[in-house]
């Protein structure tokens, strides 16, 4: 059972979240528990219930069953105080394309109860933070998917929420804008907000978040760090890529002699994987190729990615699943 | 030109500027919870920007009563009434609630696409009364209504339309015609809650809306139909609306017919509203 420990208070307190749409169980029992001051990252593919859960935590949407509190504050008794205390990035740009960036922010700092000249110079603070001074005057819909990102974290940001959801927060960005979202996450949890984001990327999770709740067919599987995960899935992985392609199956050969296993084949037609924990007889590996006259481009030892610690957890890789999130959001 | 600079933007290397941004986010004291009207009227503001930005969507509202003056005053004017001139006397109130009416789809329509688009989700994460994003989206489409009712007006006194109503009769018509027209919108925003996509919204209250607008008296007196559907047109509410804005407009209002019209809009409201907030909290 999760409790509070000596390492702080928890920001966000899930146990047995469910929630049905039809017949599908979207989400299916979750329990969470993420400490005040951390990112906590739900990693799992298209359809596995992410969104769904923090849509409950965000209280957009009233689970069937179980209870979640947001800093100490019941999603359902208390919705209105959870509102207050929370910020929301949704998977598209939840900000009105047809107005300004400036308009958009004046009007979300007015419902958060700014006067009409401190709605004008939180907004103003909040583009130029965002670099977006420029653009405030601009509709957003002539905004790029960056700065459309920014100005939709800026919007979440209006009243400093303690408690931050990002719904894949860089979902179809590019690497550059996807680094700017994560340094500016950082910089939240820097000054002490939580961060609850979901994510499909195994990279961002490994990247951002202090603990991961790795979630399928909407239930968490596996939960630890980043570290602690990979740990679970056992031991470190040899990965070993030949220079010629067609030297594949000898070195299968030589690697499930040396080793005592059954590579795995990868995508990439010269390349050969295997988890193990034998250091000794990786050791030995090298040498058995070169006898066998098989010359390897890339030979590495390390531990294993967050893919594999997903294709370990579920028989499955981390691929899109035939659910539509649309019907299931 | 936009989409250019749009480019130049992106390209333009941004690393977030730490301080700016703890300085942006340093905001100690957090404003006190707006009250429900002036979040309901917040979301009006937004409506109204929206007619700003995008003014195309005034067109068909605009050109519509234009078309349907001209095409009914002259194509149908003669042979419905025998004269021109004495057809647009009985005709332009009926154009203008047709007008006004079919305005009220957009409440649907636009809730819809806000839905479609995300930003619903934003507005229903704030901590403002719940019902205000629908009572200001209400609030600024009787924007929309005046503008369709001004233009309608416009083209009918042009084309010699004379109301013993005079002005203060067409204000209080259009007044009227505003308060009915908010309490009909709420049950397209039941559409636009219930339906998958805007363009769904919008056919299906054409659907329900063509039909109510024009098997009432705005374009014919019923007195010249089968008697079976004269009873069903005398029934439809539209009509008693047409006759309460009829009254107003010729300077002979009945108190019975303007009750009747507002007991009507009441009553809409009292059931539908409701069921539009109830769908709103429950929407997934």
């Amino acid at each position: 059972m999760p409790s509070t420990n000596d390492s702080g208070a928890l920001a966000v307190e899930a146990s047995g979240l469910v929630k049905h749409f039809g017949q599908v169980r979207a989400v299916d029992g979750v329990d969470l528990a993420v400490r005040a001051g951390t990112v906590f990252g739900l990693l799992g593919p298209n359809g596995a219930g992410k969104t769904t859960i923090v849509r409950m935590l965000a209280t957009l949407l009233a689970p069937d069953a179980g209870t979640a509190t947001v800093l100490g504050h019941d999603i359902r008794r208390a919705a209105d105080e959870v509102r207050s205390l929370v910020g929301l990035t949704g998977q598209y740009a939840s900000v009105d394309e047809d107005l300004t960036g400036t308009e958009n922010l004046v009007m979300l700092c007015r419902l958060y109860g700014f006067g009409r000249g401190a709605a004008r110079e939180r907004s103003q603070a909040l583009l130029t933070a965002f670099d977006l001074q420029d653009a405030g005057g601009r509709q957003v819909k002539t905004y790029s998917g960056g700065m459309r990102r920014r100005i939709d974290l800026a919007a979440s940001l209006v009243v400093n929420p303690r408690v931050l959801f990002l719904d894949e927060p860089t979902t179809g960005l590019d690497p550059r804008s996807r680094n700017q979202v994560w340094d500016v996450i950082r910089t939240l949890v820097e000054d002490g907000a939580t961060v609850l984001l979901t994510t499909q990327y195994l990279e961002e999770a490994d990247q951002l978040a202090h603990r991961i709740a790795v979630i399928d067919h909407g239930r968490v599987i596996a939960e630890g760090t980043s570290a602690e995960l990979k740990a679970s899935v056992g031991t470190g992985a040899v990965q070993l890529r030949l220079v010629d392609p067609d030297d594949r199956p000898a070195a299968e050969s030589v690697m499930a002699r040396v080793l005592d296993l059954t590579p795995e084949r990868s995508a990439d037609p010269a390349a050969l994987s295997a988890r193990t924990g034998d250091s000794a007889a990786v050791a030995q590996l090298l040498p058995a190729l070169a006898d066998a006259g098989i010359a390897v481009a890339e030979f590495s030892l390390g531990q294993p990615t967050l893919d594999e610690v997903f294709l370990a957890l579920t028989g499955r890789p981390a691929a899109d699943e035939e659910i539509d999130e649309g019907s299931a959001a | 030109m936009s989409v250019d600079s749009a480019a130049r933007a992106a390209t333009r290397e941004w690393e977030p500027d730490r301080e700016l941004l703890r300085a942006a986010l340093l905001v100690t004291d957090r404003p006190t919870r707006p009250a429900a009207l002036s979040a309901a009227f917040t979301f009006g503001w937004r409506a109204i920007l929206k007619i700003k930005h995008v003014p195309e969507q005034l067109f068909d509202v605009t050109l519509t009563p234009i078309v349907f003056l001209l095409m009914f005053t002259y194509l149908f004017g003669g042979a419905i009434a025998g004269d021109v001139s004495d057809y647009l006397h009985y005709l332009l109130p009926g154009v203008l609630v047709q007008t006004v009416l079919i305005t009220t789809v957009y409440t649907g329509f636009t809730l819809n696409t806000d839905i479609t688009k995300g930003v619903f989700d934003r507005f229903r994460s704030l901590p403002v009364w719940r019902p205000s994003p629908l009572v200001g989206a209400l609030l600024g489409d009787t924007v929309r209504y005046v503008i369709a009712s001004t233009v309608t007006l416009g083209v009918g006194f042009a084309l010699g339309f004379r109301g013993a109503g005079g002005v203060p009769g067409a204000v209080a018509a259009v007044a009227l015609l505003v308060v009915f027209a908010s309490s009909l919108a709420w049950i397209f925003t039941i559409l636009g809650l219930v339906l998958r996509t805007p363009n769904a919204v919008m056919g299906v209250s054409m659907l329900i809306l063509m039909p109510l607008t024009f098997a009432s008296n705005a374009f014919v007196d019923p007195s010249t139909m089968p008697s079976g559907l004269a009873r069903v047109v005398e029934a439809n509410p539209v009509s008693h609306l047409i006759t309460a804005i009829r009254g107003l407009m010729y300077g002979t209002p009945e108190a019975s017919q303007l009750l009747w019209v507002l007991v009507a809009a009441a009553v809409i409201t009292a059931v539908f509203a409701p069921i539009t907030m109830h769908l709103y909290r429950q929407k997934n």
